[in-house]
């Protein structure tokens, strides 16, 4: 009976700690606000607590970029104009679940040689078909079989570092016109 | 007294009773109740067919699970903008009642499959993918799509909506009967097998050479 007592009281003590929680909490959170107040009012950047995500090794700040939405790849069938004569052309067209691996090539279903005449598509160029030493092979060579590797596609989106390149024909035309305002 | 000879005797009994008029029950109550009892095991029937062809069922099987729902899972016959979706039975099992229940009758080989584990791991899985995606092309093309049709109409399909090529050769082909969608579109909704020999799709010799 003694102990049935004994073991009673006890139990009613033991959930007696988990009133000290809520003081425990509010001694133990640290105060976020200094770091808050940086939050720049620009409406990409969102403070870290916000967006549940961690913030940036030695961001200034604790900000969070948002990231642009993704845009949609330029699918209008036109080709682009390439910027040096190497450039792999980009691909003009969808390409979302087009399967590219050892067991299918969805790309040359229409620009294998063979196809080209029902797809209307680009024939996969001539040096597509030689090996590394220039042997030419009858079929699409293994180093160039996985066409992302070169030919991407586009979108509409202005780059995070600016490109100054110009094409050869421009420099050369702007030579020519120099050297003749030179004269 | 042989068991052939017992278990001849026993059948007699049990046909002489079955063949008797019987000698208690009404009339009414035989009919009402075999009526009442016919549409017990109706409903029964056809709630454990429906049980069998949901998704949650089909996958209930690893084998399933791991290879042929991951890959539908990456496709837009999973996930796509307007949230509308596919499942297992919607494409590979016929809605019409025979033809259900004769592609579940061809299904009990797959319990064979499942009892003896002929593709319980990825590896086997993939030697096996050819051959069971062969299975599935040629039933499509042998029932004209059906079952993309139960969902795509080319009645109702808007060419003026779909980019040029689509268009096309949905005009070419499709409308004029010259090609059903599987022969086309295979590989929308899992992985593709190693296409070499297939019709449309080709694989460069040398890495279809054996090495």
């Amino acid at each position: 009976m003694k102990h049935l007592r004994t073991a009673l009281i006890l139990s009613l003590l033991a959930p007696l700690p988990i009133l000290g929680v809520p003081v425990a909490q509010r001694a133990l959170a640290t105060d976020p606000a200094p770091a808050q107040v940086a939050a720049a009012p620009s409406a990409s950047v969102r403070d870290v607590k916000a967006s549940g995500r961690p913030a940036f090794t030695g961001a200034e700040g604790l900000t969070v970029q948002e990231a642009p939405p993704i845009p949609k790849d330029a699918t209008d069938d036109r080709r682009r104009q390439r910027n040096y004569p190497e450039q792999p052309p980009v691909i003009p067209h969808q390409i979302v679940g087009y399967q590219l691996d050892l067991r299918a090539n969805k790309c040359l279903t229409c620009h294998a040689r063979e196809f080209t005449g029902d797809s209307q598509a680009p024939m996969i160029s001539v040096t597509h078909f030689q090996d590394r030493d220039g042997q030419v092979l009858g079929a699409v060579s293994a180093r160039r079989y996985f066409c992302l590797q070169c030919h991407v596609p586009q979108t509409d989106v202005q780059p995070r570092v600016p490109n100054s390149f110009r094409d050869v024909d421009s420099v050369i035309r702007e030579k020519d016109a120099a050297a003749k305002g030179g004269q | 007294m042989g068991i052939i000879r017992r278990a001849l005797d026993l059948a007699l009994v049990a046909w002489r009773a079955f063949n008797r008029p019987a000698g208690h029950l009404s009339l009414g109550f035989l009919t009402i109740g075999g009526f009442v009892a016919g549409v017990l095991w109706w409903g029964g029937f056809n709630t454990a067919l429906e049980m069998t062809n949901k998704e949650a069922f089909c996958i209930g099987c690893h084998e399933m699970k791991d290879n042929p729902y991951a890959d539908l899972k990456q496709t837009i016959h999973y996930s796509n903008r307007s949230g509308v979706r596919a499942t297992c039975p919607d494409c590979h099992v016929p809605h019409k009642w025979t033809d259900k229940i004769a592609r579940k009758m061809q299904a009990s080989k797959e319990v064979w499959g499942k009892i003896f584990g002929t593709v319980d791991t990825p590896e086997k899985f993939e030697a096996k993918r050819k051959e069971l995606a062969s299975h599935e092309w040629a039933r499509l093309k042998a029932n004209n799509s059906l079952e993309c049709r139960n969902c795509h109409s080319a009645d109702s399909m808007d060419i003026t909506r779909q980019g040029a090529r689509g268009a096309e050769a949905h005009q070419r082909f499709l409308f004029t009967g010259q090609a059903t969608c599987i022969d086309c579109h295979k590989g929308i909704a899992h992985r593709l097998p190693d296409m070499t020999g297939v019709p449309i799709w080709t694989m460069p010799q040398q890495a279809a050479a054996p090495h």
